[in-house]
């Protein structure tokens, strides 16, 4: 990505203002696997966060260092030891959820991290992955732009499945925002909606 | 052939220093001086000098060449010049000879006042506060206020971090490279076993050995060569030397005969010739003191509390002297205390060393980093 005008980057990542929105301004955030720093930096232009990011590839630690955003090289998979508890006010998990191999454990640690959680993920319960695996094939589109034999993605749900695991896992969902590209979808979201961002904490 | 980005002849200046220094451990010297080198140029307010703090067995001479020595290339030539990571194009970079040093600065072997006769034994153990307080004079000597960043490796990235604890506003940027918040036991361990074979060498004379007209080279080189094994990794040592023998078979003997052997013996007594015994006891000692923690109840969080810099924290992956668990300790702490850094394990087979090898990655993380820093003191 190299534009960093934060309407333009907006545009491109439709997830960002939706996870914006919900954040206020001057609160602290980790964002677990935030790649290049766009979101962070999104964030820190335009809610004046405090936040730090953890990834693992080098390239985009540099390109985290280039965006101006703190970025610990780590492994989020191995644990979130290094943080303290209810250190954060939000941690963050964009595009990346579905890409986890431990994800259960790895929701409770944004948990115990954070006062509350957000992601975003590709819903495998779209229309046109349906389709796609109704014709014989696994889905490839923008959402999921992946082969079934090189896509990092292990753990695929939909917006059902993520409902029914925050259920069984004592997390409330406080809020979500379903889209296919930048327009909002309320009619038949787990249909029609190609992503979805939900912010959630730990329930009772 | 010198590269077109290097900075060129560069020369040793020194600093002299008047006003008693006052040692941790209470011991005073009256005067001392500093030998130093710069590269670049200071600009008009003064805010964009990087100081750059030495290891072990380094000195002032970190960049360039000298014109009547152009072999002689700085420690970090490879990171510090013209379009380098460490922009001399954007930055006034400071190297020095730390106090107890070598290599010209006031140490073991400078000629004390009055006793005309070389401190030896009875120069002041020095510690990693003590450096940065000399260092901090020689700051005021050249006018500036606060550094655009403070940064070494190892030990000496251990005084870029004490800098923002003892100055925490004159450092604006901290880059502490394979580095730790203390010495374990093992790391002590090391360190006493080196200080052991120099202390026992009959040529040692309890540290005056000046008087004697003799070095204890033996000690100096047996104490470098276990230095130097575990500067290295287990993998970089299988790939360069392996089981290589120097006469390709087994002599029965006590002579040079692994390749290993060989290497480990002419870095010993390379480093022998050159270098002081008295000078490689107090860096040693220095290491085993540092620990910020210790006076905050051995709580690292609290240590950094007064902190106000902005950290680059950086380790390489073989590097097992000062492993990347011990960064990330440096690391927590200033989550915990909210301070902004970014941390990197560089993937990299040099163990210990790695931090001065050429390293794409390792290059492009501190450029990138160093390029912020330039932005943010508008040079």
């Amino acid at each position: 990505m190299s534009s960093h005008d934060p309407i333009e980057l907006a545009a491109a990542r439709p997830d960002f203002a939706a996870i914006a929105a919900w954040i206020p301004q001057g609160a602290s955030v980790l964002d677990l696997g935030c790649g290049d720093g766009s979101l962070l930096r999104y964030l820190k232009e335009t809610r004046k966060v405090r936040g730090y990011g953890v990834e693992i590839s080098d390239a985009n630690i540099v390109a985290c260092i280039r965006n101006g955003v703190n970025v610990i090289q780590g492994n989020l998979e191995s644990g979130l030891s290094g943080f303290e508890s209810n250190a954060f006010d939000y941690v963050l998990l964009s595009q990346t959820l579905q890409a986890t191999r431990h994800t259960e454990p790895l929701v409770q640690e944004m948990l115990r991290v954070g006062r509350e959680g957000i992601v975003s993920f590709p819903n495998f319960g779209y229309w046109k992955a349906r389709l796609n695996v109704l014709r014989g094939y696994m889905p490839v589109s923008d959402e999921l732009p992946y082969q079934w034999y090189d896509t990092p993605n292990v753990h695929l749900c939909t917006l059902h499945d993520f409902e029914t695991f925050c259920s069984d896992h004592h997390v409330e969902i406080l809020g979500r925002h379903v889209m296919t590209g930048k327009k909002e979808m309320n009619v038949l979201p787990n249909l029609l909606g190609s992503m979805a961002v939900y912010r959630f904490k730990r329930g009772l | 052939m010198v590269a077109s980005n290097c900075i060129g002849i560069v020369s040793a200046q020194r600093a002299i220093f008047d006003t008693p220094f006052t040692f941790r451990s209470g011991a005073v010297l009256t005067r001392y001086e500093l030998v130093y080198e710069t590269y670049g140029t200071l600009n008009a307010d003064k805010s964009n000098a990087i100081l750059v703090c030495h290891a072990l067995s380094g000195h002032h001479h970190v960049a360039g060449y000298y014109a009547d020595d152009p072999k002689n290339t700085g420690w970090w030539d490879n990171m510090i010049g013209p379009g380098k990571p460490v922009d001399t194009n954007k930055f006034f970079v400071i190297g020095l000879n730390n106090l107890g040093g070598c290599n010209g600065s006031t140490g073991p072997s400078s000629i004390a006042p009055l006793a005309d006769k070389p401190y030896g034994a009875s120069f002041p153990v020095v510690t990693v506060e003590d450096w940065v307080e000399s260092q901090a004079r020689l700051a005021d000597m050249l006018g500036i206020k606060q550094f655009a960043a403070v940064m070494g490796g190892s030990l000496g990235g251990m005084q870029a971090l004490q800098w923002s604890l003892s100055f925490p506003e004159r450092v604006r940027h901290v880059l502490a490279i394979a580095c730790a918040p203390h010495l374990t036991a093992e790391n002590i361990a090391f360190n006493d076993v080196a200080r052991n074979a120099i202390l026992t060498d009959p040529d040692f004379h309890g540290g005056n050995y000046y008087e004697h007209g003799v070095v204890p080279t033996r000690g100096l080189r047996l104490a470098r060569m276990l230095g130097h094994i575990t500067y290295l990794s287990d993998d970089a040592m299988a790939d360069k030397f392996g089981r290589s023998l120097r006469s390709g078979k087994l002599g029965y003997n006590y002579d040079i005969e692994f390749e290993i052997e060989s290497y480990l013996r002419y870095q010993g007594d390379k480093f022998a010739a050159y270098f002081d015994a008295n000078t490689y006891l107090l860096m040693t000692k220095a290491l085993d003191y540092f620990d910020p923690a210790r006076a905050c109840g051995d709580n690292l969080d609290k240590a950094f509390a007064a902190a106000r810099a902005d950290y680059l924290v950086l380790s390489f992956s073989t590097d097992w002297r000062f492993s990347p668990e011990r960064s990330r300790e440096i690391v927590n702490a200033l989550l915990h205390n909210r301070r902004n850094v970014s941390y990197a394990e560089i993937a990299s087979t040099h163990g210990h060393d790695s931090f001065l090898m050429q390293n794409e990655h390792y290059h492009e993380v501190m450029r990138t980093y160093l390029e912020r820093v330039a932005k943010e003191v508008a040079v």
